[in-house]
């Protein structure tokens, strides 16, 4: 019997189609995995299924959902959990300060009236920590863990914690659903297999479980059935024993984007490095980097790739010294001092951040002066000496902003626009242009065309193509659309959990890709 | 734990220098003590919510202070005016608080700020009130409280009716025995009702309201999706706070006696914040301990600093400077370190 049914749900955030009539049905005690890319939105399904608030203020949702047959129209968490959807969130929902008692009965708490309660209304009810203590004993028997509990969680290892949030969800009188968005991601392989081992018993016990997860072998080896999403498609749903993983990783990635690649000409790129890092570490939240080496080669544009928190967004904001860093970083054959941006800048590395509108731009400043900024700031440019002191020489700064507008093709009503009024494609053009101003001979490039519609993307990349081949300058090109890595890429370095999983030409095949961002070896494939 | 250690020191090096006997040292303090305790209460409940401290109390203090100024108007005096003037001043607060608490969901993260420029601006209104429409718009009974020209309440307010009709309710000098006549010289009842209403907020922190408050005040996210009304808890939090304020500034008014209409409720949300970190409490923790043991070293220095300077300065200007220097500085470090440990806890989650 079908226990969910989502029925063609469409999604749009703005113009965005994040969702395009996607289905899915899942049986009572079925463990059915989800599958898909970054931005393939597997989260805003869960999202929508969870009644997230994020939802709602975005303008709700198209399609329908039943559960057990009966339509079901989540506003809020609290109506999803009413409707026994339980979610383990990819982010612990712990709260450090409390004890494992008190995370898992969680705004269930278990109370005693008492006379303040009888005036005041039971919000005033007493705790009783005891009884909540043998509840919480109860499921983590159920869960084989030993775990005392009143421990207070801070101090646990992140194994456990992931298991006492399974715990909060079975507590749940009522589950019959619960959906998992990537368990396994922060637990090592023992606790991860102890983990699936929980599921299993969960499904035995007629709980049906959602279970989103980037390590295909687990998906393969746990579920009973699986839905693959693409760019926001529903690709295929299949039963796990009719599809093998390399098919798996092929669908996932898919091969939407045209190799529009101008092979005319396969310049010649040296083996000469221009930029080394060698066990480089970055401490960046979200996105670490763990003991990495790579090499760039002069003049070419290499593409960085792989699943978000992965680490490579931590890359290049390592290299510009951004976040705290440790290693070696050889640029030209001289080793660069760490954690200073500005001597970066000063060693002609430009560098396009990911966060464009908060580490990118001077929102509430005109056009030109973005433009001139940096090189203002690091290389003393546009500046026009008048006695002692330094001014900012307005007349080049236009002229050059001018010309900058017309080889980029800003589209704006002049350089004294405010950038904060430009669209996101004439944004990180303005970007390009402020680093081009620093004449640099090696460009980062994080993300270009994150929020950018289709149109403005290809003229963003174009532009970077053209840097490369009219100047020879060696991008280093980041980003979660691996589409956009193969189109202008002559190499893709994939990032798999901090370090560089392998390194792959932009024709090599989907399997290849989508195995290395799974954080699988080759050989899989070998066959 | 070190604040409070650097405190006593500075009191009991002050002491040596003051020449005081330690007896009147002490009974200084009770009374101060008995004065000063529940206002430094009603901090802690926005504490453990996560909203920083409450310089909020301001407005507590200004709903206790128009429920005295209504009953000196009737001139209903004793045990009865002091229980009118909490009556009247409760569902005052418990607006103010509303309106603060709602203020302050708008600016999470940004509490503390807030609540003190709520402070100065609610006293500009409270201004206008009292010195502009009192007399004209708001009749008064008692023309003795007006200004010469009939509008505006004068600068202070005789609360001589209500004066120690707290403290001394149990009327112990009545009983003709030594151990009576000695309890008699301090203010029991208030005591008792101190121990009282400390007792009722720990008792309040293990129901299910005030788990709820450790949750938020832990992490809102998760509170929120665990499916806690965050926006609703915090507003309680800032009722609960400012009526134990508003109870707070009438108990201390009337020990003191009179009230200073424009002056009185000013300094309320400084002193008794400065007292909590003294004890020992930060902007994200905060127990009945800290109030405690904060507002009495907070309240020795006080009694302290004058004499010491006048002693070993011959000036006992250099006390008072010193003490207000002390006021303000203890919060700027309290802040300060709050900044730091945040910061270390930030870089020793990422390390892990």
């Amino acid at each position: 019997m079908e226990l969910l049914q989502m029925e063609n749900i469409t999604k749009l955030y703005g113009e965005n189609r994040v969702l395009n009539k996607v289905s899915l049905s899942i049986r009572e005690g079925e463990i059915h995995g989800l599958v898909g890319e970054n931005g393939a939105g597997k989260s805003t399904l869960m999202n929508i299924l969870f009644g997230m608030p994020v939802i709602h203020s975005t303008g709700g949702f198209e399609g329908e959902i039943f559960i057990n047959g009966i339509p079901f129209n989540p506003k809020s968490p609290e109506d999803a959990m009413k409707a026994g959807i339980g979610m383990v969130h990819q982010e612990f929902m712990l709260i450090p300060g409390f004890s494992v008692t008190e995370n898992i009965k969680l705004n269930r708490e278990r109370t005693n009236p008492t006379l303040l309660s009888k005036i005041f209304g039971n919000k005033l009810e007493r705790l009783d920590l005891s009884l909540m203590a043998k509840d919480s004993r109860q499921v983590l028997d159920k869960l084989n863990m030993t775990v005392d509990e009143y421990l207070p969680v801070a101090g646990l290892p992140v194994g456990y914690m992931q298991f006492i949030e399974i715990a909060r969800e079975i507590d749940k009188e009522q589950l019959k659903l619960l959906i998992l968005d990537e368990p396994t991601a922060v637990l090592t392989e023992t606790e991860a297999s102890q983990f699936l081992d929980v599921v299993r018993k969960l499904s035995e016990m007629g709980i049906s479980i959602l279970f989103i997860s980037h390590r295909l072998d687990e998906i393969k080896e746990i579920t009973h059935s699986i839905t693959i999403l693409r760019d926001g498609e529903m690709v295929k749903t299949i039963g796990t024993d009719k599809i093998s993983i390399v098919d798996i990783a092929r669908l996932m990635v898919g091969r939407n984007i045209d190799m529009v690649k101008a092979k005319d000409e396969e310049r010649d790129i040296k083996d000469e490095y221009i930029l080394e890092l060698k066990d480089f570490k970055v401490n960046m939240p979200g996105e670490k980097v763990k003991g990495l080496d790579l090499k760039v080669r002069k003049g070419e544009i290499l593409g960085i790739g792989g699943l978000a928190g992965q680490g490579k967004i931590g890359i290049s904001n390592g290299i510009m010294g951004l976040y705290e860093t440790s290693g070696t970083i050889i640029k030209d054959g001289k080793e660069l001092p760490l954690n200073n941006p500005r001597n970066s800048l000063n060693s002609s590395i430009a560098f396009l951040s990911e966060d464009r509108r908060g580490v990118g731009l001077l929102l509430d400043d005109p056009i030109d002066f973005n433009i001139a900024f940096s090189s203002l700031e690091i290389q003393n440019k546009f500046l026009k000496k008048i006695g002692p002191f330094n001014l900012i020489d307005n007349r080049t700064v236009r002229e050059h902003a001018l010309k900058m507008i017309e080889e980029l093709d800003i589209r704006c009503t002049g350089p004294k626009q405010h950038t904060r009024y430009l669209s996101g494609g004439n944004q990180q053009k303005v970007c390009i242009a402020r680093a081009l101003t620093l004449e640099p001979n090696l460009l980062l490039v994080s993300e270009p065309t994150r929020g950018i519609d289709i149109g403005a993307k290809k003229l963003v990349l174009d532009t970077l193509v053209k840097l490369n081949r009219e100047l020879n300058m060696t991008i280093i090109i980041t980003s979660s659309e691996l589409g956009e890595l193969r189109q202008i890429s002559h190499r893709i370095a994939i990032i798999y959990d901090g370090k560089v999983k392998g390194i792959l030409p932009p024709d090599a095949s989907d399997e290849h890709f989508g195995l290395l961002m799974a954080g699988e070896t080759l050989d899989k494939v070998v066959n | 734990m070190i604040v409070p250690i650097i405190f006593l020191i500075l009191c009991v090096a002050g002491f040596f220098f003051t020449g005081l006997p330690a007896t009147f040292l002490m009974n200084e303090m009770v009374i101060r003590l008995a004065r000063n305790l529940i206002l430094v209460l009603s901090l802690i409940i926005p504490v453990i919510t996560g909203m920083g401290l409450n310089f909020g109390i301001v407005l507590g203090a200004m709903a206790g202070q128009i429920g005295l100024i209504v009953i000196t108007n009737y001139h209903i005096g004793g045990g009865l005016g002091l229980f009118l003037s909490f009556i009247i001043s409760t569902p005052i607060a418990i607006l103010f608080g509303f309106l603060v608490g709602k203020v302050l969901n708008k600016a999470k993260g940004k509490e503390m700020i807030t609540s003190m420029i709520l402070g100065f601006f609610a006293n500009g209104v409270y201004q206008l009130i009292f010195l502009v429409l009192a007399g004209t718009l708001i009749p008064f009974r008692n023309k003795n409280l007006l200004l010469s020209s009939g509008i505006g309440l004068k600068n202070t307010v005789d609360l001589a009716g209500i004066r120690y009709s707290l403290d001394k309710l149990i009327p112990f000098h009545k009983i003709n025995l030594g151990f009576f006549q000695w309890l008699s010289r301090y203010p029991i009842a208030t005591l008792i009702l101190t121990l009282l209403l400390y007792l009722l907020v720990n008792y309040f922190l293990k129901t299910k309201l005030g788990q709820d408050m450790r949750a938020v005040g832990q992490d809102m996210h998760i509170a929120e999706v665990s499916g806690i009304n965050v926006d609703k808890t915090r507003i309680m939090a800032i009722i609960i706070s400012t009526v134990l304020a508003a109870w707070g500034q009438i108990i201390f008014l009337q020990n003191i006696g009179t009230l200073n209409t424009y002056g009185s409720h000013e300094q309320v949300g400084l002193f008794a914040v400065a007292s909590l970190l003294v004890g020992g409490a930060t902007v994200d923790k905060a127990s009945w301990k800290e109030a405690l043991i904060g507002t009495f070293l907070f309240h020795l220095l006080f009694i302290i600093s004058p004499l010491a300077g006048q002693n070993l300065m011959n000036n006992a200007q250099i006390g008072e400077y010193f003490r207000v220097f002390v006021a303000y500085g203890v919060i700027g470090v309290a802040l300060l370190l709050h900044a730091w440990e945040k910061e270390k806890a930030r870089l020793s989650i990422d390390d892990s």
